[in-house]
């Protein structure tokens, strides 16, 4: 007997991995992988090592070797021109976006990689949107060669085809700062010198003093009125337009009548208007703006292919390989793809081993064996050696990307959005009516003066700001407690959207089940201890995903020699142990004609005898049961998977007998399954899914939501991102959203007590500022910590803080 | 008590000083990264100790 070996768990210095066997020793470091190493060893002849005692373990995993050759594309001036941001004579200005940064030691390491690569005069790193910036001498290096640089340390710049094709909008909020820092500063300034005249009877304040005061509020309240409060006049007038009052009329109204009147009043020398309730209500909504509005900015919610698809791949033409820009491929060119790579069209195997990998079409991460003549849809990615492909489609005209690139008649009808809205509108006409009756009350008084105070007044205190307040700050709290339950919304307007939603469609594989996790099931003869050691001992010396899930299975540590190995590459493996010989791999290889069933295969055979088979699928995420369970009762549920119908029985008990199933489901019929739910039905669809195959879906429902295992994965376009983990906590989610709409009515509600006491000042006429001065800041803040509150205990009654 | 216009124009003055500084920093970027210049701080020159 050979002797046996324990498996201890040892961890990568590089990246924390787990080593197979006892890893690849150099001093007292151990790594999992040659990668790791190199890049250890480069960080060391550079003294960069401060690197590893900033952090444990900081790396991200290096076994995914990078082609040589692989960057040779950004030689071409052309491509290279379209990523640089400038250059000069000597220095060239370059970002790239790096998503492996996630720690101080990345920062440290970035920011010191002129050390590295001496041409590089300057990086500057921005680590909350994980770019690089750097200068480099151009006479010394070239693109390339900075990439080469990143990518040898570890990190390798996330290149795709949208870096190329537009002009990257930096969408930034600093107008809104701006905004919010100067009507804060105006405000706080009138208000104090608004405060002699609160106290005091008319006439008691010297002349000189009450002029300059006056004046000088008056001037501090022009950038108020013309700059920061301008979005309020432009949403306004676009409302008009389109013959649709929004809330944002009434408040654009009420601050011109607070504004005329108080310019009349203090150029007439009749008193000193409400300046400072109007700059204030200004400064409090603004910020409720900003708070509603906050980004996140790691996470782009617009992606569409292209920025998943290389820059450039590898055409053969003429027996000369090229690298062309992929909106360059044409039909029948012949395409060279590596290990790793991106399939960027439709095309047909025509040389080599393809194994594709098609988790970012349909979320399934066990690879797929196309046969030479088979046809390979774009968005898959070589697991192997090189094949070669003859492209049928171009890129724009490939299964996925017309997908994409096909209209989807968007679902947003103008008029019916928000019940804010809706709410401010009948609000408005109350408001007019009450200040038309209470004006021609004093009219026919024959009170002339009275009727224009009164009239202004009423317009002025009940101004709908308070409930554009409750709205923007409710919906900004929510987002914020979204977020840290990782679940990531584009805007506030979705979660009205999720308040609304009575279906739920779920997509199966990488939504329901998991990507990382594999349940594996054997059937055949039984397992005894012995046959385990030696399965175990066979497949360890196999790379393959499949191979990896059989051997977690049968958690043998103890192993023995494996003799006359031989591994063919995706068929499976043979070897001799214990004078028996073995045959594990896919049902060909092994000589079994299994009936293919759902997941994947590894069958076994002992000296020609089968002896049985793992089958391999994707587990179901924890919770999912249970998620059911809770949602069923309140929602309508259906399920479209492109997978077959294995599942069936078990998940159609788990929904429920009236849930709608569909297996076997192509992207088209995806999307055409959501505009008959939302046509036809008249429902009001939310959709979860993963991977491309779903993004037309995703787009057309009300609310798509895209789930994510790890926060720097790319997602599809979707009005959501929802961390993976976070599914199970869905019907938590959805009760916390419908309540927001009650927080708001309620907030409203106080704010309508207010304006009533307002109201009975205003109708007499008899408004004084200090009165308005004192209503407006005791009614925002009070909205502002109603709102915060009632969202946090809703927040922890849903469980969700 | 005029002398209270010229005190309310130097404390105009005042604030309108920290407004600057608050677009300016905003223009400059201050904002848009707050986990790095945090880090940075703690980072030693080696280059230079040795």
């Amino acid at each position: 007997m050979s002797p046996n070996k324990t498996h201890t768990h040892i961890l990568c210095d590089h990246c924390g991995d787990m080593c197979s066997g006892n890893g690849i020793t150099l001093e007292e470091k151990v790594f999992c992988c040659e990668g790791c190493k190199s890049v250890y060893l480069i960080l060391n002849e550079y003294n960069l090592c401060t690197y590893y005692s900033l952090n444990d373990r900081p790396g991200k995993s290096q076994k995914n070797n990078i082609r040589r050759d692989k960057y040779a594309f950004l030689d071409d001036p052309e491509i290279a021109q379209k990523l640089i941001q400038f250059t000069g004579n000597q220095q060239t200005h370059v970002t790239f976006y790096l998503p492996q940064m996630h720690c101080s030691s990345c920062l440290w390491l970035l920011e010191n990689i002129r050390k590295v690569n001496p041409a590089i005069i300057s990086s500057r790193v921005n680590f909350s949107q994980k770019e690089i910036f750097l200068t480099f001498d151009t006479t010394q290096t070239s693109l390339r060669d900075i990439v080469e640089t990143l990518t040898r340390i570890g990190y390798e710049p996330h290149l795709s085809m949208e870096d190329i094709t537009e002009a990257q909008i930096q969408s930034s909020n600093k107008k809104g700062w701006y905004k919010v820092g100067l009507a804060g500063f105006c405000f706080a300034n009138i208000m104090m010198l608004s405060i002699p005249d609160y106290f005091s009877e008319n006439h008691a304040i010297e002349p000189l003093i009450g002029k300059t005061f006056s004046t000088l509020i008056l001037g501090l309240s022009i950038p108020v009125i013309t700059y920061c409060a301008s979005d309020f006049f432009v949403n306004a007038w676009q409302g008009l337009k389109t013959k649709y009052l929004n809330i944002d009329v009434p408040i654009a109204l009420a601050l011109l009548i607070t504004f005329g009147r108080s310019l009349y009043e203090i150029i007439s020398g009749t008193g000193t208007g409400y300046l400072d309730s109007m700059s204030g209500i200004v400064f409090f909504m603004l910020v409720g703006r900003i708070l509603q509005d906050r980004t996140y900015r790691t996470i782009s919610f617009d992606r569409d292919f292209r920025s998943f698809f290389p820059i450039a791949v590898n055409v053969i033409r003429n027996d000369k390989i090229k690298s062309v820009p992929v909106s360059e491929i044409k039909k029948n060119d012949i395409l060279q793809i590596h290990h790793q790579e991106l399939i960027p069209a439709d095309a047909i195997l025509s040389k080599g081993n393809a194994e594709i990998d098609y988790s970012f079409v349909t979320g399934e991460s066990l690879p797929v064996t196309i046969n030479i003549g088979e046809i390979i849809y774009a968005g898959g990615k070589q697991m192997g050696g090189a094949i070669e492909l003859l492209v049928v489609k171009q890129v724009s005209q490939s299964y996925l990307t017309n997908l994409w690139n096909k209209d989807h008649y968007q679902t947003e009808q103008p008029g019916s959005n928000s019940f804010i809205d809706l709410l401010s509108k009948h609000f408005t006409y109350i408001i007019l009516a009450i200040a038309g009756i209470a004006g021609g009350y004093w009219w026919w008084q024959g009170e002339i003066h009275l009727m224009w105070n009164a009239f202004t007044t009423i317009l002025i205190v009940a101004c709908p700001c308070a409930l554009l307040l409750a709205a923007n700050f409710t919906s900004g709290n929510i987002l914020r407690i979204l977020s840290r339950n990782k679940l990531y919304l584009k805007n506030a307007s979705v979660i009205e959207s999720l308040a609304k939603i009575d279906t739920i469609v779920f997509d199966k594989t990488g939504t329901l089940t998991q990507n990382i996790k594999l349940s594996v099931r054997y059937e055949g003869h039984l397992l005894s201890r012995q046959l385990k050691m030696q399965i175990a001992s066979v497949l360890l010396h196999s790379n393959h995903p499949l191979s990896k899930a059989v051997l977690t299975y049968i958690d043998m540590t103890e192993v023995t020699l494996a003799e006359n190995l031989k591994i063919i590459d995706h068929k499976g493996i043979e070897a001799w142990i214990d004078d028996h010989h073995f045959k594990i791999g896919s049902p060909s290889f092994v000589g079994t004609d299994l009936t293919t069933k759902n997941g994947s295969q590894v069958c076994i055979s002992m000296d020609g005898q089968y002896t049985g088979t793992f089958t391999v699928s994707n587990a179901y995420r924890l919770g999912i049961s249970s998620l059911f369970q809770s949602l069923k009762s309140k929602f309508t549920l259906a399920l479209i998977s492109g997978d077959n119908a294995s599942e069936h029985p078990y998940l159609q008990e788990k929904m429920g007998a009236d849930s709608e199933l569909l297996f076997n489901q192509s992207p088209l019929e995806k999307l055409a399954y959501i505009n008959y739910l939302q046509d036809n039905k008249k429902a009001n669809v939310l959709m979860i899914g993963d991977g491309l195959n779903d993004a037309g879906a995703l787009k057309a429902s009300r609310v798509g939501l895209a789930v994510c295992d790890d926060d720097n994965n790319f997602t599809p376009a979707a009005d959501g991102i929802i961390h993976a983990s976070k599914v199970s906590i869905l019907d938590h989610i959805m009760n916390y959203v419908r309540s927001g709409k009650q927080i708001i009515l309620f907030s409203f509600g106080i704010s309508i007590l207010y304006n009533i006491i307002g109201l009975y000042f205003a109708v007499q006429g008899t408004l004084a500022p200090v009165i308005a001065a004192i209503l407006m800041p005791a009614s925002s803040i009070s909205i502002i910590l109603i709102t915060y509150g009632l969202s946090q205990w809703m927040a922890k009654k849903y469980k969700l803080i | 008590m005029s002398v209270i216009v010229i005190l309310l124009l130097v404390s105009l003055a005042i604030a309108g000083g920290f407004l600057i500084a608050f677009l300016w920093s905003v223009n400059d970027g201050q904002f848009e990264d707050n986990y790095s210049p945090a880090q940075r701080i703690l980072f030693e020159d080696d280059e230079k100790e040795e």
